[in-house]
């Protein structure tokens, strides 16, 4: 005879059976969907990958030569954004957790989550009708009086619609989703760090550069990391201010600046057919791949020090 | 300190007055606001700089306050101040474009947006003044409802599994997708959907239905992470109550679980409403624009308001005041969209959320 009881099973039930089951079900759907813009996406862009000249706009000699000034356009507008946001954003962030009174932390943290719901083609006809035009008179001092420096090399731009500007409204558009994580990193902060930081005699920006900041660092890095997916991914705000070229320059005044993935799909989407949709939908598909390794390194970023980050 | 001073409290000695920043800051403010008037006054620029007199006043105000108090009280103190005027004084940078934006959009959209055939009229057969936006108002509210159709219950049921159900490999697997699929660009999203319909229907395909799929691949993953947090603040007791009456699983889900987190869940689906409603890209591409009416989803092309944005923008014609004046009526109206959605969800959560012993 056996010694060990029976184990105890729950009754089951045909509701119980049906409900985990469409649980399951809706859950795999996440796996499918995914799956399908995987291989939509590189089905569809395959005769755009082996495209012949005659098929690229401009003169570009392959698809690579055609992408190139777009990648490096993508990156170096999404990385000007996020140096411009950054620092901004901790500032914010810091303010809402550590400076402001009590009572007006919450309502000052809904002002920022307000500028996350504004449209994007709001952003974007505000940037190109509005801050463009306020901007250039700007531009033009710095070109006459820093011109010295390569990033501001002459001739200025004479509509203000340059990779800077659109750097500033990028950053404008990131700065909500970074500034949301920062607060929420430093607001878990050990009290006991800090309390240890005041008992010391630390003042306030001690007790942030000693106890808050390295405690929220690998999230601070994540919170960027997200703002720059972000970025990369942005396409009204970008496709309404800038005036596009094909160039690879670091120039941020002039009136040549490199186009992004995104809005070159956007301005060039309307007239084009055949091969050339396919082409767009190749460098739709680069994108994905620079924005899922970017989210990746933040993903890694913030597991490997989940044990003593507040970002999770 | 000498015998000067006899009366003097020890713990404020060497300390600069509490009042000292504010006065501080009133002060450099008024004197870059004088110089800037002055200037004004003076011809040499051509209207009132508000803004830049703000920024270089807030400037100064930073000088000061550092140097002041570097005098004053020491470097460990005035660095201290030197933060504290420049945490404040990023917080103020972020709130400009805020209320610049908001000026500017109400300034240039408000007499169009009232002026009777805006909310009333399409845009068929109009050049120039007049005609409205109808046709773009009712593009979005059904391609954005299509759209929370197909994604609620798929968002709601995949939350479901991950907190109730979900172990294992899968879940992980799910958890992770769901991860990837919040960060993908909202114009691959696009494209994805336009492969789909391409290989499937044919070259040229465009609905407000492709439109509407397009957006629940971004609006999918919103819902499963804002509904999860929801279920995971639902306390364990309630479910092992549930439990220990004999009720089964899924009628404590059904009857326990998901009422008590309703307020959150409904919260987070207006919230990714108001997310996806603004979404441009993937609408110009699948759903395409057009000028005329249309009610129905599944066949022909359908105007969005972020689209009837973007085009009155880009496109405007010869007389090309009545397309701008258009484009910032339209965006006031997404903005209107967006704000209730916005106050709705806040209402909802603090008005009906379950108060847990906190």
């Amino acid at each position: 005879m056996t010694t060990a009881p029976a184990r105890i099973r729950g009754k089951q039930r045909p509701a119980d059976r049906i409900f985990s089951g469409s649980a399951m079900f809706a859950g795999s759907s996440i796996l499918v969907i995914l799956a399908a813009v995987a291989i939509f996406l590189i089905a569809q862009s395959l005769p755009g990958l082996v495209a012949s000249p005659d098929d690229l706009k401009g003169d570009a000699a392959n698809f690579w030569v055609y992408v190139g000034p777009l990648v490096f356009g993508t990156i170096w507008s999404a990385a000007l954004a996020l140096i411009i946001a950054l620092p901004i954003s901790i500032g914010i962030a810091l303010f809402i957790s550590h400076y402001a009174p009590r009572r007006l932390a919450q309502g000052l943290g809904y002002s920022i989550d307000l500028l996350a719901a504004v449209p994007s083609v709001v952003f974007g006809l505000w940037g190109g009708r509005v801050l463009a035009p306020a901007i250039q008179p700007f531009y033009d001092w710095l070109v006459t009086n820093l011109g010295w420096i390569p990033l501001f090399a002459p001739p200025v731009s004479g509509t203000g619609r340059t990779i800077l500007t659109v750097a500033i409204v990028l950053a404008v558009m990131i700065l909500p989703i970074i500034t949301a994580l920062c607060r929420e990193i430093f607001l878990q902060t050990p009290r006991l760090h800090e309390e240890a930081a005041l008992a010391l005699g630390a003042t306030r920006w001690e007790l942030i550069r000693m106890a808050v900041l390295p405690f929220g660092r690998s999230g601070i890095v994540s919170a960027s990391m997200l703002g720059l997916g972000r970025a990369l991914g942005e396409t009204m705000a970008v496709a309404m201010v800038l005036s596009p070229a094909t160039i690879i320059s670091f120039v941020l005044t002039s009136s040549q600046n490199p186009s992004t993935i995104a809005s070159n799909i956007a301005l060039n989407y309307p007239e084009a057919h055949g091969i050339g949709v396919n082409v767009l939908i190749a460098t739709g598909l680069v994108l994905f791949v620079i924005t899922f390794l970017v989210n990746a390194i933040a993903r890694w970023v913030v597991s490997r020090r989940a044990d003593f980050s507040g970002a999770n | 300190m000498t015998a000067a001073a006899p009366t003097a409290n020890a713990l404020t000695a060497g300390k600069l007055p509490r009042s000292a920043p504010w006065l501080i800051l009133i002060a450099s403010l008024a004197v870059m606001l004088g110089v800037f008037w002055l200037l004004d006054m003076a011809g040499i620029t051509e209207d009132f700089n508000w803004i830049g007199a703000i920024v270089l006043g807030a400037v100064l105000y930073v000088i000061v306050n550092y140097v002041l108090a570097l005098l004053v009280e020491g470097r460990r103190q005035g660095t201290d101040r030197l933060v504290t005027s420049l945490v404040s004084a990023a917080f103020v940078v972020a709130v400009i474009p805020l209320v610049w934006l908001i000026v500017t959009v109400l300034e240039s959209g408000l007499l169009t947006f009232l002026n009777g055939t805006f909310l009333t009229n399409s845009m068929r057969n109009v050049v120039g003044e007049g005609g409205g936006a109808l046709h773009a108002i009712v593009g979005t509210v059904l391609i954005t409802l299509l759209a929370g159709v197909i994604s609620v219950p798929i968002g709601i049921m995949t939350a479901i599994y991950l907190v109730e159900y979900g172990r294992g490999r899968l879940a992980q697997a799910i958890t992770f997708l769901v991860d990837v699929m919040t960060g993908i660009p909202s114009i691959v999203a696009g494209l994805a959907v336009l492969a789909f319909f391409v290989l499937v229907v044919g070259e040229g395909y465009r609905s407000g239905f492709a439109g509407s799929i397009a957006l629940s691949i971004l609006m999918i993953p919103v819902v499963v992470r804002s509904t999860e947090e929801i279920l995971k603040l639902v306390p364990n007791e309630l479910r092992e109550a549930s439990y220990a009456l004999g009720v089964p699983k899924w009628l404590t889900i059904v009857r326990i679980v998901l009422p008590t987190s309703l307020a959150g869940i409904t919260t987070g689906i207006m919230l990714s409403i108001s997310r996806v409603i603004g979404e441009t890209a993937p609408l110009l591409i699948v759903a395409g624009f057009t000028t005329s009416m249309n009610y129905d989803p599944f066949s022909e092309r359908m105007m969005s308001l972020p689209v009837f944005v973007y085009n009155s923008y880009v496109a405007p014609g010869v007389q090309s005041e009545f397309y701008f004046e258009r484009a910032w009526a339209g965006a006031l109206t997404l903005i209107l969209i967006v704000a209730v959605l916005n106050l709705v969800a806040r209402i909802v959560s603090h008005y009906f959320s379950p108060k847990l012993d906190r």
